[in-house]
């Protein structure tokens, strides 16, 4: 067998993901409508007057994000834990930090990344501005993966627990705060005419940090659940 | 003469100490307490801006400073548990988590009541406020996560997980709220005299004492349970007077 | 009497903060103490059921 680089292995197990995720197309569909719905839901539950629902937008936008990828944590590991391939994974001689890694690039790939790109349709609903919107855009890009990673912690914590999928929210919710405070802050911050540069670089250290981290800290999870 | 610290390690040595200890500390906690419930109460003069009402800082510091203390000792147990497999160090953890639950929670309440006589509201999102009500989450997440799982050995060490990652996320977290409080122009509570009359320190000194000796009687009582649950059937326990 | 009880007007916050702090510590012993009687009445029962086998 040829012996695979690092970088191929985690293209590998992304393309694996990615087809899986394809077959499923429908699991796909239900995070998007879900994020959709709640974001519409507002304007129908605080009233349609502009200038409240542009002074929302932010913050409505980004925590509907935050539930709709909690929403697709459980998929995370458990088809794969329920086939055994989870188990394999953790056998075999490759790190399991890069596999875990590339299971989570793929996650955000079909749950994080459509959010990102429907979000300035949601926004146009709340008439924000077309700064606004680009702004949205770019700090949903930074942080819906940074969710996915702090998101798979709890995924591979909660494993196989009945319950598992309300408690993964409790667990998670409270450590994504400060992504939510920088992402919702940028787009504040850039409607009020001030810099955007600060959030969106603390938000790029935030991901730095999880990117160098959360793989790790993940597969110690996973190998305290499967034991 | 050398005291061989590993020795208390052990349960069944911890759990002759812990029961011996607890009474002690339970009954100089009370004492503390009247002690500092006097001098905060007649003793203390009242307070020139705040009147009366900044007598609940007697209460409410303590239990805030114990609350955050408490995290940090539970997240350092858990992390000695998980990374040395000490049995005792995860019984300490899942120990001191609803003791510290329930400080948080007495913090946030003798905040509200503190704050709305204060600043005529019963919550502000003040950075401490907002802190201590996520530091109340992150110790429900840990409780939640270990009494889910069925498997003490697994609820010990996933737990110890969550509780390093929420202790590491935790000065991300206050930092982050209070950049957003000072973005917002929220209300930030300032004790106003800046200078502390000297019987107000001895209250809310004796006060803190009282809170921690509180705390280490009942996590010890609670944590001698918590040995006999894990160690039934071994030849020890068999033979505690108590079993009998 | 009620003078001190009434702190100038500030008495339900200040003892409604004593009076809860109170009532955490009642029921927290209570609790603690409750569930080390269940351990050792759940040590006693398994001690008996061992001993009939």
């Amino acid at each position: 067998m040829k012996k695979l680089s690092l970088f191929e292995l985690l293209g590998l197990v992304i393309r694996r993901d990615l087809v899986l995720a394809m077959r499923r197309r429908a699991d796909v569909l239900t995070t998007l409508v879900f994020f959709v719905m709640v974001v519409s839901l507002f304007p129908l539950g605080v009233g349609p007057e502009p200038d409240m629902l542009r002074k929302m937008a932010p913050g409505v936008v980004w925590v509907a994000a935050l539930l709709a990828s909690m929403l697709s944590l459980g998929r995370l590991f458990s088809a794969d834990y329920l086939d055994g391939t989870l188990e394999q994974m953790l056998l075999a001689p490759q790190p399991l930090s890069l596999l875990v890694l590339g299971k989570i690039v793929s996650h955000w790939m079909v749950s994080g990344l459509p959010l990102v790109l429907m979000a300035p349709v949601l926004g146009l609903q709340f008439d924000m501005s077309a700064q606004g919107l680009w702004v949205l855009m770019a700090a949903l890009l930074l942080g819906t993966p940074i969710l996915s990673m702090i998101g798979a912690v709890g995924a591979a914590l909660t494993l196989g627990l009945r319950g598992g999928g309300v408690l993964v929210s409790l667990l998670v919710l409270p450590l994504c705060i400060p992504v939510l405070i920088f992402g919702a802050g940028a787009v504040e911050a850039v409607t009020s005419g001030m810099s955007i540069a600060s959030h969106l670089s603390l938000m790029g250290a935030m991901l730095m940090l999880a990117l160098v981290f959360t793989p790790w800290v993940t597969a110690q999870a996973l190998r305290i659940s499967m034991e | 003469m050398a005291i061989n610290w590993f020795k208390y390690s052990a349960p069944s040595t911890f759990y002759e100490l812990a029961g011996k200890l607890a009474p002690w500390f339970a009954w100089s906690s009370a004492i503390l307490f009247v002690i500092g419930f006097y001098i905060g109460f007649f003793v203390a003069p009242t307070d020139a801006t705040q009147g009366e009402a900044y007598r609940i800082m007697f209460i409410h510091v303590p239990a805030s400073i114990l609350s955050m203390f408490i995290y940090l000792i539970m997240a350092g147990y858990a992390a000695l548990g998980l990374v040395f497999n000490t049995r005792l160090s995860s019984m300490m953890a899942t120990a001191l988590a609803p003791t510290g639950a329930l400080f948080a929670f007495l913090s946030l309440w003798t905040g509200a009541l503190w704050g709305k006589p204060m600043w005529g509201a019963w919550w502000v999102w003040d950075a401490r406020l907002t802190s201590e009500l996520i530091l109340l989450f992150l110790y429900i997440g840990f409780i939640a996560l270990h009494s889910s799982i069925d498997d003490p050995r697994r609820a010990d060490r996933a737990a110890a997980l969550l509780a390093i990652v929420g202790s590491v996320n935790v000065p991300i977290i206050y930092f982050s709220v209070k950049w957003w409080n000072t973005l917002h122009q929220g209300s930030t509570i300032k004790f106003t005299g800046t200078s502390m009359h000297a019987a107000m320190q001895q209250a809310m000194w004796s006060m803190v004492v009282a809170c921690w000796l509180y705390a280490i009687a009942v996590v010890l009582t609670r944590v001698r349970s918590i040995i006999l649950e894990r160690e039934r059937g071994t030849q020890w326990v068999s033979e505690l007077e108590e079993t009998k | 009497m009620s003078d001190f009880f009434a702190m100038n007007g500030y008495g339900f916050y200040i003892w409604g903060s004593y009076g809860l702090a109170l009532l955490i510590a009642i029921v927290e012993t209570a609790m603690v103490r409750h569930k080390r009687k269940i351990t050792l009445q759940q040590l006693r029962l398994m001690r008996d059921a061992g001993e009939e086998e």
